[in-house]
């Protein structure tokens, strides 16, 4: 990725235009496709041979967990982009995804709750998967809480940048010391799908529905960059009119006076 | 730079041990939650045996946290977190030097304490010796990584839930490595691939977690 490219993003009036005209056509993607999918998932696809109707969680669970780790992926990407190139865009796209990512993370958690309870019977498992999904959801929250954690927000936003990074790195040392951990503390776990090849029928929702999430995520991030863009020109121009002086205000009140409404 | 290096050891050492009361407090926090299960979970020997290793091991890594606010915020609250910074010492090797400090100590301290405890919690005698080498093996890698996340949460609001929602994460693989070590000397299936992987921790550690630590501090000083 070359410097100029990345420095042709890092307008705010053209990313203000450009997201604007690339808004409508996102939401409207990922509300055709997600509608799509959830036809292709709960209604065409094949209920399992085993696990009967209870398998179509598998069609939101799934494309969350994928989800989350891949906002995680672009939560760090981006905060590396902001620290080497101090690029505002990608700092500010950091901090907006997060929350989103936190948000699949707690659906794939939730959904995976919902789905242990009639296949293996009990809410939580320490399973390694779950485990280290929870894990990941604590590293969001952690980023999160420590990117609103400073009155300056300048501040924030560059001490989760360096967070992100920390968290990518240990990401994988904590998915292999939980797998560990797990294979020591429990040696035949309950139930586990020994990974049958997945039929084609059940595979292409699940496909579709995550092409739907990531194109979600996508409406999701443009909007919360949106709003955070505007946030900080509204503040901006608040602290304008605060450092205006107070005698400078009042000649000027009085040599204008206040128009009857 | 060696003799910078050693000098901002020193002090560090110098302070916590005049002080006195960080090292107590850490004691204090260890001995007292380790006491605390007996009551929670019933004084049966077998029910304490089999818990043990984690309950030592979580303590341990408790009482860690508990202290490491103090490792940047007195520098930094009163400037010398700046001079530090303007010295010719690179701020990694300052970063480096702190926790080394934090280490001596925190973890070489719990370390030591840890066979007392061992007893209130009816370890099996013969992982005692796993349990020492653990713990000085193990907390290098709490007190660098909790270095990083202290250096990130400088001039935060509400600093220390902040610190440990940011460590606790972070503190799973060296938790999982120590108190599985410990397990298997009880179990008496030798603890060495556990022992290897935590000395592999600490040592992936070493150079990593100064070098973030030390970009934190910089935009804290910024």
């Amino acid at each position: 990725m070359s410097g100029q490219m990345l420095s042709r993003f890092a307008n705010p009036a053209r990313f203000m235009r450009l997201s604007a005209a690339l808004l409508p056509w996102c939401a409207g993607a990922s509300l055709a496709t997600i509608a799509a999918g959830l036809y292709l998932g709960l209604i065409v696809a094949p209920p399992d041979y085993q696990q009967g109707e209870a398998v179509r969680i598998m069609y939101i669970h799934v494309p969350a967990a994928w989800m989350a780790l891949n906002v995680y992926l672009f939560v760090a990407v981006a905060s590396g982009i902001a620290l080497v190139w101090r690029h505002p865009l990608a700092e500010i796209a950091a901090r907006s995804a997060a929350p989103i990512g936190a948000a699949f993370t707690f659906v794939c958690l939730t959904t995976g709750s919902l789905w242990g309870r009639p296949m293996w019977g009990t809410w939580w498992v320490w399973d390694a998967r779950l485990t280290s999904v929870l894990v990941l959801f604590f590293l969001y929250l952690g980023y999160i809480a420590l990117v609103n954690g400073f009155d300056d927000p300048g501040r924030g936003g560059r001490a989760g940048s360096i967070l992100a990074l920390v968290g990518v790195v240990n990401l994988p040392i904590i998915k292999f010391s939980v797998d560990w951990w797990n294979t020591l503390h429990q040696p035949a776990s309950v139930l586990r799908f020994g990974k049958p090849t997945i039929a084609l029928s059940m595979l292409l929702p699940l496909l579709v529905m995550a092409l739907g999430f990531t194109l979600l995520f996508a409406a999701l991030l443009l909007v919360r960059m949106r709003t955070e863009l505007n946030e900080r020109k509204i503040r901006a121009l608040r602290l304008n009119r605060m450092v205006v002086p107070a005698p400078a205000r009042s000649q000027r009140e009085r040599a204008e006076p206040a128009q009857p409404a | 730079m060696a003799a910078a290096f050693v000098g901002l050891f020193c002090r560090d050492l110098r302070l916590a041990l005049r002080h006195g009361g960080d090292t107590g407090l850490v004691l204090a926090f260890f001995v007292l939650s380790v006491v605390l299960f007996p009551f929670g979970v019933g004084p049966e020997p077998e029910v304490l045996a089999r818990l043990a290793p984690g309950v030592l091991w979580v303590s341990a890594l408790l009482a860690a946290l508990l202290s490491l606010d103090r490792l940047f915020l007195p520098d930094y609250e009163d400037g010398g977190l700046d001079l530090i910074a303007l010295s010719p010492l690179p701020l990694e090797l300052a970063a480096l030097a702190k926790c080394a400090a934090h280490w001596i100590s925190t973890g070489v301290p719990l370390a030591l304490v840890s066979p007392a405890l061992a007893f209130v919690v009816d370890l099996e005698p013969r992982a005692i010796g796993t349990l020492i080498v653990s713990l000085l093996v193990g907390t290098p890698a709490l007190s660098l990584i909790g270095g990083v996340a202290a250096a990130l949460t400088l001039g935060a609001r509400r600093q220390g839930v902040l610190l440990s929602l940011l460590v606790l994460p972070l503190y799973v693989p060296p938790l999982v490595f120590g108190a599985g070590a410990v397990e298997a000397s009880a179990l008496g299936t030798g603890p060495r691939a556990e022992l290897l992987l935590l000395g592999a921790l600490t040592l992936a550690a070493l150079p990593l977690c100064p070098w973030a630590a030390a970009a934190a501090l910089r935009q804290a000083l910024e």
